[in-house]
């Protein structure tokens, strides 16, 4: 290496070391709505830093294919930045799939490239890194499907999975060990790389739309660990540290989604979730409701004075969010305090309730977390439940053979009048029947979502004004 | 190329920027958890560096075709990141209209 080349490498790595400083601010200034997007362009202009200091790379021969390929890549993702918000779940898997694949096969051709002649550690660090980064890619891509509903929403589940998945996971780590041990076994590769895709599938193909939240953090999590592991592998810092934000991301929304719905982390580490009871039908026998028509709802909502409305996933499916928003704008305008209560896992992937609502134009500070808002339930007059479900069941406080047992929940029926709007008696995704609609301070509004809202909507605007 | 001086320094870097990660990451609000994933998805996909030396040096036909792939991939996960990133956080808004900054944090 002559002294030339030694200077343009300092002033790469002094590039990528700016670089990693804004990527650590870029997500450091996330931590409140007003400075968020400095974060953005923070991170936008790390990106772009590095990229052209890449680019300064002594050995790089042939610019053409390199321009090819980011103009290409632009051209995709700007659709993909230009999705509809309800899409956002499936746009995130599908992007977790495209983190990995780059992290694969960057990692595939560094194999190629380098092998036989590579270190033991190397080889350990590489296989890690195709391992989780193979397993991303088609888990996502699962994810993604099961998210558009291109493929079925149901948990698939059968005898034996977790051995089965168990077995794969083993095969694939014994080839990673035959391989270090034994860097001559190149054929192996490609099998230890088809063993992490068939894994990835098996791996989400027993999760249903409820866990989505916890599967999409873990796999960015994922994504982010093989990203780190292809830093090490590329002695690459700024790719490290990257990949460990990215990483350290991922394993916190997994932890906080996974105490959202009390399964422990262990639980959500070894993908063993989505073995969803589907003991139904025993508790619906009849047992009478009281259901309401938007008339009526309406004019309990006027004449309350604070009102806490909880979305779920219904009002995404729905596409209630805008009425929502009427529905808001209807009663503030009558001095009826409205609020929000936002519970972790609602919806298909974290914070995927408040993303909608914003959309919506509801200002961000009537979105309460769930923490901060139980303890107002007792001095609130209604709380509306537009398409949520597990999530205000009090079975998970009160009774201890329901599998939701222990989860935390919001406190709806704690409320002076609880309203639900629902299509119908049948119970939600998880099959388990909810006790809050058959309370005697419930009332069922029975109807598509935003055709109720909007009729709510109707009666409060016709009434006065 | 990596001597073991280099590997323990990878390391270091690793876990001290793991710390890091969860330490700034603890301090997000949940009410941006969505814009957090995809924010730290473009961000990710800085592995496009990588990517770009590997098409660059164009060392063998399999590395430049992956290497390219892999540069479509991660572009991708850039531009579709930030953008969509960035329109999610022009739609969060705040009733008060002259909200200062810093002046609330949401949550722990």
């Amino acid at each position: 290496m002559t002294g030339e080349f030694a200077g343009g490498q300092v002033i790469i790595e002094l590039v990528y070391l700016i670089a990693s400083v804004l990527f650590i601010f870029s997500l450091k200034w996330m931590s409140s709505p007003t400075t968020a997007r400095h974060g953005i362009w923070a991170g936008e202009i790390g990106m772009l830093l590095a990229i052209c200091g890449t680019l300064l790379h002594h050995g790089i021969v042939d610019y053409r294919l390199i321009a090819i390929g980011l103009v290409l890549g632009t051209i995709i993702g700007i659709p993909l930045g230009r999705v509809a918000m309800t899409a956002v779940p499936q746009r995130t898997a599908l992007s977790h799939a495209f983190g990995a694949l780059c992290v694969t096969l960057v990692g595939s051709a560094e194999f190629y490239l380098r092998s036989p002649d590579i270190s033991r550690f190397m080889m350990a660090v590489l296989s890690l890194e195709v391992i989780l980064g193979g397993l991303t890619v088609t888990g996502s891509l699962m994810a993604a499907g099961k998210l558009q509903e291109i493929l079925p929403q149901r948990p698939l589940t059968y005898k034996g999975q977790n051995l089965v998945n168990f077995l794969l996971l083993a095969g694939a780590v014994v080839i990673a060990v035959t391989l270090v041990l034994h860097p001559d076994s190149r054929s192996l590769f490609p099998f230890m790389i088809l063993i992490a895709l068939a894994f990835g599938v098996l791996l989400i193909i027993p999760i249903g739309g409820a866990d989505m939240p916890t599967v999409i953090s873990l796999l960015n999590g994922y994504a982010g660990l093989s990203a780190a592991a292809m830093g090490f592998v590329l002695d690459s810092k700024l790719l490290i540290i990257a990949g460990a934000l990215d990483g350290s991301s991922g394993l916190i929304l997994s932890i906080i989604m996974s105490k959202a719905m009390n399964r422990s982390f262990t639980n959500v580490l070894f993908g063993a979730f989505g073995q969803v009871q589907t003991s139904v039908a025993a508790g619906e026998e009849a047992r009478p409701v009281r259901s309401a028509t938007p008339e009526e709802a309406a004019a309990v909502l006027s004449a309350a004075s604070r009102v806490i409305v909880v979305p779920g996933y219904g009002m995404a499916v729905a596409q209630a969010q805008h009425k929502v928003r009427e529905l808001y704008d209807a009663l503030t305008k009558r001095g009826v305090d409205v609020r929000f209560a936002i519970h972790p896992v609602a919806g298909r992937m974290p914070g995927h309730m408040n993303v909608l609502l914003a959309e919506a134009d509801i200002p961000y500070d009537r979105l309460i977390e769930m923490d901060e808002i139980n303890g107002d339930f007792p001095q609130t007059d209604v709380a509306l439940v537009i398409g949520a479900n597990d999530v205000t069941n009090p079975a998970a406080r009160s009774d201890a053979s329901s599998p939701i047992y222990g989860m935390p929940i919001l406190d709806v029926d704690k409320a002076h009048t609880v309203m639900v709007i629902k299509r119908s008696m049948n119970p939600g995704f998880a099959g388990i029947d909810n006790p809050l609609y058959y309370l005697d301070n419930t009332l069922m509004l029975f109807g598509d979502a935003k055709a109720f809202v909007g009729s709510i909507v109707r009666e409060l605007g016709g009434g006065h004004s | 190329m990596n001597s073991s001086s280099n590997l323990i320094n990878a390391l270091f870097i690793f876990v001290l920027a793991g710390f890091i990660g969860f330490e700034v990451i603890r301090r997000v609000s949940p009410l941006l958890h969505t814009p957090l994933m995809s924010l730290t998805n473009a961000l990710d996909a800085i592995a496009v560096v990588g990517a770009i030396v590997l098409v660059g040096e164009h060392k063998s036909t399999l590395s430049a075709v992956f290497g390219f792939i892999a540069v479509v991939a991660a572009t991708s996960n850039i531009v579709g990141g930030f953008l969509i990133t960035d329109r999610m956080l022009k739609m969060f808004k705040s009733s008060r209209p002259a909200a200062k900054p810093a002046a609330k944090s949401v949550g722990q």
